[in-house]
């Protein structure tokens, strides 16, 4: 949400990571009052429920929620939950990405394509996949598929969108040149018009992972099956076991962290700013 | 799929004398949609699957008419923009107040900026159940956790709306004599406008998607996503085909009929930016 993808149209000019002491004081400021405030906020949380002014299986004390933690990893049901997780959501993300990346291209280079799948996907993109959660459990069953396909729907329409707007920015300067230096269709296509799309590709995979990664936990409530991170939350409701759900919580936003930063962020360094299609608007 | 007319990419206000233009955009944005319908159709025809699952559109348009008739339909989805506006009115209030304090002042950016990024990165429905179990079945944890999904984009929105605020707007407008409340009113305010609506746009959707699951979940009385939810234990794909489709044309309304208006009458009419 906070990277804002610019279009570098003079030459690749990267920002070098110059780390001066200035802002790495900053930077060591920041951490510390961060560090502070979410003390502070655990303090409060903690006092609040040792008070036991509400009940302590609904506000559990962060011990028990760490040695819950630390109980389902160690004994690997955690594991098998997030693995089912990822298998689900990345499924369907790729899925989404097979399908939407070349359609959002064909979309932007062929006219009638634009004009036949543009008005589908603006009157589809609006409806929330959860809605179609349901509809999906009586065709499909409940279990893997039903995942899978809500996931593919949530990821798909991002992706398509991203990609069609930026194959339509890729500077027709770029292009012409490229086709007066005697590129011909195939190369023009690898070497301009893919990288010059890039930098929207990557935002289009990251919206839709974000997408997807909502989907997929709340897919697995409603379309219960027997593992999976949202299924643990919900299940747990009904054991009324508040340090399993906050537990789960941690590690779902965990892996959320994890693939945005790491995932998301290292691919972008790999490809759009080394090729200086983006520099990095971090401040 | 009659919301098709409604897809059609912004047509101008002013259209002029050439309807025959018009017609053809229609046409055009009407012909992907006939084909789908031609291919569900033949499809529901040929009993690939049960008909009780796959339902004709005859089927689909009759149960949509026979449910809006007895009002079934209406209140539903009366309901359901109820709970989102009331759970967007507080994520606006809320998350606009936090976003600006935090824009503004040094130290509630301290405070808020590490927990909202803790936050927010979490999926919103994955905290349902916990609000479930904390405030209960029904109505209130529904608005709640919508009005807590959506205020995230607001607060990071506004926070960087007023941040954008160009610095020597402020120097000049203190220069001529503003007093803060004049400052805020005047120049940070409508200077971060732009970035807040964009936030709100976010917010919304954010909240509308929330809202259909947390309907299935928090068993609410009446609501769109809980009809779907409870049209599946008897079978009536119909039905769920109807809430659907209803679902998809709020979701547009709310996008064209909502948003790109305030816009129009407030930023771009402040010359914030250019429409």
């Amino acid at each position: 949400m906070t990277m804002t993808a610019q279009t570098s149209g003079d030459t690749g000019v990267q920002d070098v990571k110059a780390i001066d002491p200035a802002k790495r004081a900053a930077k060591w400021r920041a951490f510390r009052r961060a560090t502070i405030t979410i003390g502070l906020a655990l303090a409060t949380y903690e006092i609040i429920a040792r008070t036991g002014s509400f009940p302590r299986a609904l506000l559990p004390t962060l011990p028990m929620v760490v040695r819950t933690l630390f109980a389902m990893l160690l004994d690997g049901s955690m594991l098998m939950h997030s693995l089912y997780t990822l298998y689900r959501v990345l499924f369907g993300f790729c899925l989404a990405m097979v399908v939407g990346i070349p359609l959002g291209i064909l979309m932007a280079r062929f006219r009638r394509v634009e004009q036949f799948f543009l008005p589908l996907v603006s009157a589809l993109m609006p409806i929330p996949s959860f809605a179609l959660v349901p509809l999906f459990m009586l065709w499909f069953g409940i279990g893997n598929l039903t995942t899978i396909i809500i996931v593919f729907y949530a990821a798909t329409f991002p992706m398509i969108f991203n990609t069609w707007s930026g194959v339509r920015s890729v500077n027709p300067l770029w292009v012409r040149a490229a086709g007066a230096m005697g590129a011909d269709e195939h190369k023009l296509f690898w070497k301009v018009i893919i990288p010059g799309a890039s930098p929207f590709i990557i935002t289009g995979m990251r919206q839709s992972f974000l997408r997807a990664w909502i989907a997929v936990v709340g897919a697995e409530m409603i379309a219960a099956s027997n593992w999976g991170l949202g299924w643990v939350i919900f299940d747990a409701k009904e054991f009324l076991n508040a340090d399993v759900m906050l537990a789960s919580l941690a590690v779902i936003g965990f892996i959320g962290f994890a693939f945005e930063r790491l995932v998301f962020g290292s691919l972008e360094r790999g490809t759009v700013m080394r090729w200086g299609m983006m520099r990095s608007a971090k401040s | 799929m009659q919301d098709a007319a409604v897809a059609t990419p912004s047509v101008p206000a002013r259209v002029g004398p050439r309807i025959g233009e018009h017609v053809r955009v229609i046409g055009r944005n009407l012909f992907p949609f006939m084909v789908v319908a031609v291919i569900w159709e033949v499809i529901a025809r040929l009993e690939v699957f049960p008909r009780r699952l796959f339902p004709t559109l005859e089927e689909v348009f009759f149960s949509f008419w026979r449910l809006t008739a007895a009002g079934i339909l209406p209140h539903h989805a009366f309901e359901t923009v109820l709970r989102l506006l009331s759970g967007f009115a507080l994520a606006a209030v809320v998350g606009v107040t936090i976003g600006v304090l935090m824009g503004r002042s040094r130290r509630a950016e301290d405070i808020f900026l590490p927990l909202v990024s803790i936050l927010a990165p979490i999926p919103g429905l994955a905290y349902a159940p916990l609000f479930l179990l904390w405030f209960g079945l029904g109505n209130f944890p529904a608005v709640l956790l919508v009005g807590f999904v959506s205020m995230f984009p607001i607060i990071f929105n506004s926070w960087t709306g007023v941040k954008a605020v160009k610095e020597i707007w402020v120097r000049s407008a203190q220069a001529m004599g503003a007093d803060d409340k004049r400052l805020f009113r005047h120049v940070i305010l409508p200077g971060a406008l732009p970035y807040i609506l964009t936030g709100m746009r976010l917010g919304l959707a954010q909240a509308w998607r929330v809202l259909v699951a947390v309907e299935m979940l928090a068993a609410v009385p009446w609501g769109l996503g809980w009809l779907i939810f409870g049209a599946r234990e008897m079978l009536n794909t119909d039905v769920m085909l109807s809430g659907i489709v209803l679902i998809a044309v709020i979701g547009l309304l709310l996008e064209k009929l909502v948003f790109e208006k305030i816009e129009k009458y407030t930023v771009v009419r402040w010359g914030m930016i250019t429409a």
